[in-house]
């Protein structure tokens, strides 16, 4: 009954403190507050998905990462994670779901059908959503449990808490995007 | 051929006199009543069996088949007698370079996107169809999948590397 007294908080950034200031970089503040905060796009078509409604239920519970608040919005989201085989047919929906995210905005291929194609080497099926978009983090699994995704999900927290603040305006990055047809 | 059943007994019987020409093959695959029909008379037979007299009021599925040995394409209907439960099947053949045959969408309404079906996976023209275009494969698609020319693999998976599986 008592109060939960095992509460983690974030730890403060690497920085110089002393008597009424603390001074960091502001890539690592900005990191710290973005990566505690994602706001996930779920995109989910079949048995992955199954997994990661398991994943954001109570007994794994991933908003216990800062990631309670689904959007199903592209408009505002942060992280989309495709969960499960896209056709080709519905290759263009996940690219246009991409574009309408803002940046900063990062990509996450749960299972083996979104990574690769999974056992579905055919004809109608996209061999990975890499083909249409750039991917941050591959999930491997067919499908992947809960603490995989999760897993996955930490390893998007540490690219985007260091994220340096310009590598959106690299030239590195706008040559990815282009290679993808994204302006 | 081993049937003994009524219902088919009558429904061959009742082909062979008034289609005596058409009718080039009767079997029972799987126990079902199987007959190979004359393409240009495919139309007319499910036009008379889907009538009162015989009663297939129910379309239950229409399928393309290729025949590689033969480059011949076909298309397989499997009609209803909801009064007797009888099912039968109907099969028509033509050449691949002539890929057309009747539509049957003007006796049964569900064969509107079953033909789709079949046109999008084996580029079967249906004649007189209203609305033939892919259904559920993506438009600019060029190629017919199903046909057997044509592998069942993706040519843009670069994950199977054939070393890997000592191949």
């Amino acid at each position: 009954m008592g109060v939960n007294t095992k509460v983690n908080i974030v730890a403060a950034p690497e920085g110089h403190s002393d008597a009424g200031f603390f001074a960091t970089s502001l890539d690592k503040a900005v990191g710290l507050a973005r990566k505690n905060s994602i706001w996930p796009l779920p995109f989910a078509t079949s048995c992955c998905g199954i997994e990661f409604m398991a994943t954001m239920a109570s007994n794994y519970d991933m908003a216990r990462f800062g990631a309670e608040r689904l959007s199903f919005s592209p408009r505002q989201a942060d992280l989309l994670m495709v969960m499960g085989t896209i056709s080709k047919k519905m290759g263009p929906i996940v690219k246009q779901v991409y574009l309408q995210m803002a940046e900063p905005r990062w990509v996450i291929a749960v299972g083996a059908c979104a990574s690769s194609g999974g056992i579905f080497d055919t004809y109608s099926v996209l061999q990975g959503i890499d083909k249409v978009v750039p991917v941050d983090v591959y999930v491997p699994g067919c499908p992947p449990r809960p603490e995989q995704i999760i897993d996955g999900l930490m390893r998007i927290q540490d690219l985007i808490g260091n994220e340096s603040l310009r590598r959106r305006n690299s030239p590195e990055y706008k040559a990815l995007l282009n290679s993808y047809g994204i302006k | 051929m081993e049937l003994n059943n009524g219902e088919y007994t009558k429904v061959v019987d009742a082909l062979q006199s008034r289609f005596p020409k058409s009718i080039n093959d009767v079997g029972a695959p799987y126990e079902m009543l199987t007959l190979s029909v004359e393409n240009a008379d495919i139309k007319s037979i499910i036009k008379y069996l889907s009538e009162e007299e015989m009663g297939f009021t129910y379309l239950t599925d229409v399928c393309g088949m290729h025949y590689e040995s033969t480059d011949e394409l076909g298309v397989v209907y499997h009609i209803q007698n909801l009064y007797t439960n009888t099912r039968i099947r109907l099969k028509t053949r033509f050449p691949k370079s002539k890929p057309e045959t009747d539509t049957v969408c003007d006796i049964f309404k569900s064969a509107n996107w079953q033909e789709r079906e079949t046109f999008d996976f084996y580029g079967i023209i249906f004649k007189g169809h209203p609305d033939l275009r892919r259904i559920l494969n993506m438009d600019e698609m060029d190629y017919f999948p199903m046909r057997k020319e044509y592998p069942l693999e993706d040519g843009t998976r670069t994950d199977k590397n054939d070393s890997m599986f000592g191949r």
